[in-house]
């Protein structure tokens, strides 16, 4: 299969690691785990290049989340030219169906066959350039878009992993075993399990309440043999940061200054959690490699 | 019943068996045009442009809904907003009085909850002369849903839009529900095949009309914006929006603070903008999560709690609109 060249092989050629990022469940904080893990992949290192594509075709949440909301996609002589998080700098880039609608109230209301051609040519046409990573953001459930992803990616396939999502709560946990089933079925190697959402804090009295309990996701990644990665607890300062990035209609076109985004988002409590649930992806990637080139 | 169909998760549900191997699929704008459609015997068929005749089914979904007095969907854009959640209560609370019959039909087919949330998970459904047994709850409480047909709870459903399609005209012709008073659908998030199949389906017997689910961030009301945009587009009355998740309580020092900020004005906002009615919101309690995970009528478990009481006059006012109490 590897020595198929397609035109998704040749515009992934200069994209090192992939990782999808999935979820059975919806609502878990696959959007936001995403964001985060490209957030923190780009602040790694002051020459990481790092690519997010939101393949939710019916509702994307990326653009909102990383503030390039109302923001537009151009086209040139080399596809489509991905919007940049992190304005002059062009280390962020970042690719939705968002970008595409006229108005954000549009709905995307489209059968599976609409949605393959879409992410076909997410995948072949976006002018990317070299990444170091491409974070790739999926709908709930094991449809579609999941296949559709897979089987594109099929010629790029030692390049993939992925990275599971859930809350603690059993709900969720029979969603993410689906999840685990689905990525064994189509062989893709999973970097780690993250529990979202587990517990809150009260700003008042400090009280840690399990919301949504708590540990069901250590457990399940015990039981399964997956690696945890961590987990990370419902961060007020986070969900508003991701919610409230609201971009007026004139910036809209000219680029931020400073990346303001991962400054704000660097002193929420959930970036030094996430700092050790990147160094787990880091070494997990590390052995994917080692396993791949033995 | 109840193929995964894991062996060849890949497998592209709108080829036909007999296609040859690069078939764009039926559905594709490319059918029977492309260069591997020479010599397949669908070609004919596939390239013609004639209107795709009526589904087949369409005349008994009828027959079968004609059975069924109220048809309500409850839908959200968002995941994890509480849809599933609020259909199960919702269902509880019709069939709180004995004489109503409530059906609740899960068409989530890659992440069904209803089962696990009703209590049912380790159920299955048989199947009979007049068709699928729904699995009952109570007596007047009875459910569909893809969970109640796998082999286990961790296989995953790995179907493309057709297939999903397929199960669900089965589900709307094949449950043998009986009479019923009240048919609740609960959805994937999104709008894609299931919604679009499940009105389509629907659109001769009539749907009553859709409760939409929301949680207070702008995240999910941009994706419930969407949804609003779908049905007006297909034509379902709305008939309000519930906002979940609207502040937690602390069970420590009881102060209620904002998990999930309504940054730019929560459900409140958005009703008044889209023009439809919010018929409630309910707080966030970590006894409805667990309440769900046991498959427990949070209702009947904490009928105090003022979660409990949201849902209660959320439940009234939709008998109201609907001019059923």
């Amino acid at each position: 299969m590897s020595s198929l060249e397609t035109p998704v092989s040749r515009r992934l050629q200069s994209v090192k690691h992939i990782i999808i990022v999935l979820s059975g469940k919806g609502g878990v904080g696959k959007s936001s785990v995403s964001t985060q893990l490209a957030l923190n992949l780009y602040r790694s290192s002051p020459t990481a290049r790092v690519g997010i594509l939101d393949v939710d075709l019916t509702g994307p949440s990326i653009p909102r989340m990383l503030g390039l909301d109302g923001h537009g996609v151009h086209q040139s002589s080399d596809g489509w030219v991905p919007v940049y998080a992190d304005g002059a700098e062009a280390r962020l880039a970042c690719m939705s169906v968002g970008f595409l609608l006229k108005k954000k109230g549009d709905s995307v209301v489209w059968r599976g066959p609409k949605k393959n051609g879409m992410i076909r040519q997410f995948l072949s046409d976006v002018r990317w350039g070299d990444l170091d990573y491409l974070v790739i953001d999926t709908p709930p459930g094991t449809s579609d878009e999941h296949l559709s992803l897979l089987e594109h990616m099929a010629p790029v396939h030692s390049r993939l992993s992925s990275v599971i999502v859930t809350t603690p709560q059993a709900v969720a946990l029979m969603d993410a075993m689906k999840c685990l089933s689905f990525t064994r079925a189509v062989n893709l190697p999973i970097l780690g399990l993250i529990e979202n959402m587990s517990g809150y804090v009260c700003p008042c009295c400090g009280e840690i309440s399990n919301v949504f309990s708590t540990g069901g996701g250590e457990e399940m990644a015990r039981r399964e043999g997956l690696k945890f990665l961590g987990s990370l607890p419902v961060d007020t300062e986070l969900v508003s940061l991701l919610d409230a990035s609201e971009v007026s209609a004139d910036d809209a076109e000219k680029p931020a200054e400073s990346f303001r985004l991962l400054e704000e988002y660097s002193a929420t409590p959930s970036a030094k959690l996430f700092q050790h649930i990147l160094e787990g992806v880091a070494v997990s990637l590390e052995d994917q490699q080692a396993v791949e080139s033995r | 019943m109840g193929q995964t169909r894991s062996d060849d998760p890949t497998a592209t549900a709108d080829v036909p068996e007999n296609a040859p191997e690069h078939c764009p699929g039926t559905e594709s704008e490319f059918a029977g045009k492309s260069d591997a459609c020479a010599g397949c015997e669908n070609q004919e068929t596939c390239a013609s442009n004639d209107p795709k005749l009526p589904d087949p089914s369409l005349p008994f979904i009828k027959d079968r809904m004609a059975g069924v007095k109220r048809k309500i969907l409850v839908l959200s854009g968002k995941g994890g907003v509480g849809k599933s959640t609020f259909t199960a209560q919702l269902g509880w609370a019709f069939a709180a009085d004995e004489q109503v019959q409530t059906g609740i039909m899960d068409v989530d087919i890659c992440g069904p909850s209803i089962p696990t949330l009703l209590g049912i998970a380790s159920e299955q459904v048989h199947s009979s002369a007049s068709g699928w047994s729904p699995v009952y709850v109570q007596d007047n409480l009875a459910a569909i849903s893809v969970g109640l047909m796998l082999p286990s709870t961790s296989s995953a459903v790995m179907w493309r839009g057709p297939k999903k399609n397929g199960l669900i005209a089965q589900f709307l012709k094949d449950v043998d529900w009986g009479a019923l008073d009240y048919l609740l659908v609960d959805t994937p998030p999104g709008t894609s095949d299931e919604h679009l199949s499940v009105v389509q389906y629907l659109k001769e017997s009539g749907i009553d009309g859709a409760i939409l689910i929301t949680t207070p961030q702008e995240v999910a009301l941009q994706d419930v914006r969407r949804e609003i945009d779908f049905c007006r587009k297909v034509g379902i009355r709305v008939l309000g929006l519930v906002e979940n998740m609207s502040g937690f309580v602390c069970p420590g020092c009881k102060t209620e603070s904002q998990i999930f900020k309504p940054s730019t004005g929560g459900g409140k906002r958005l009703a008044e903008e889209m023009g439809i009615e919010l018929l409630g919101c309910v707080p966030l309690d970590p006894r409805i999560g667990k309440s769900a995970d046991y498959g427990v009528s949070f209702l009947d478990e904490y009928p105090e709690s003022p979660a409990s009481i949201a849902y209660l006059s959320i439940i009234d006012r939709i008998k109201e609109i609907l001019g059923d109490d």
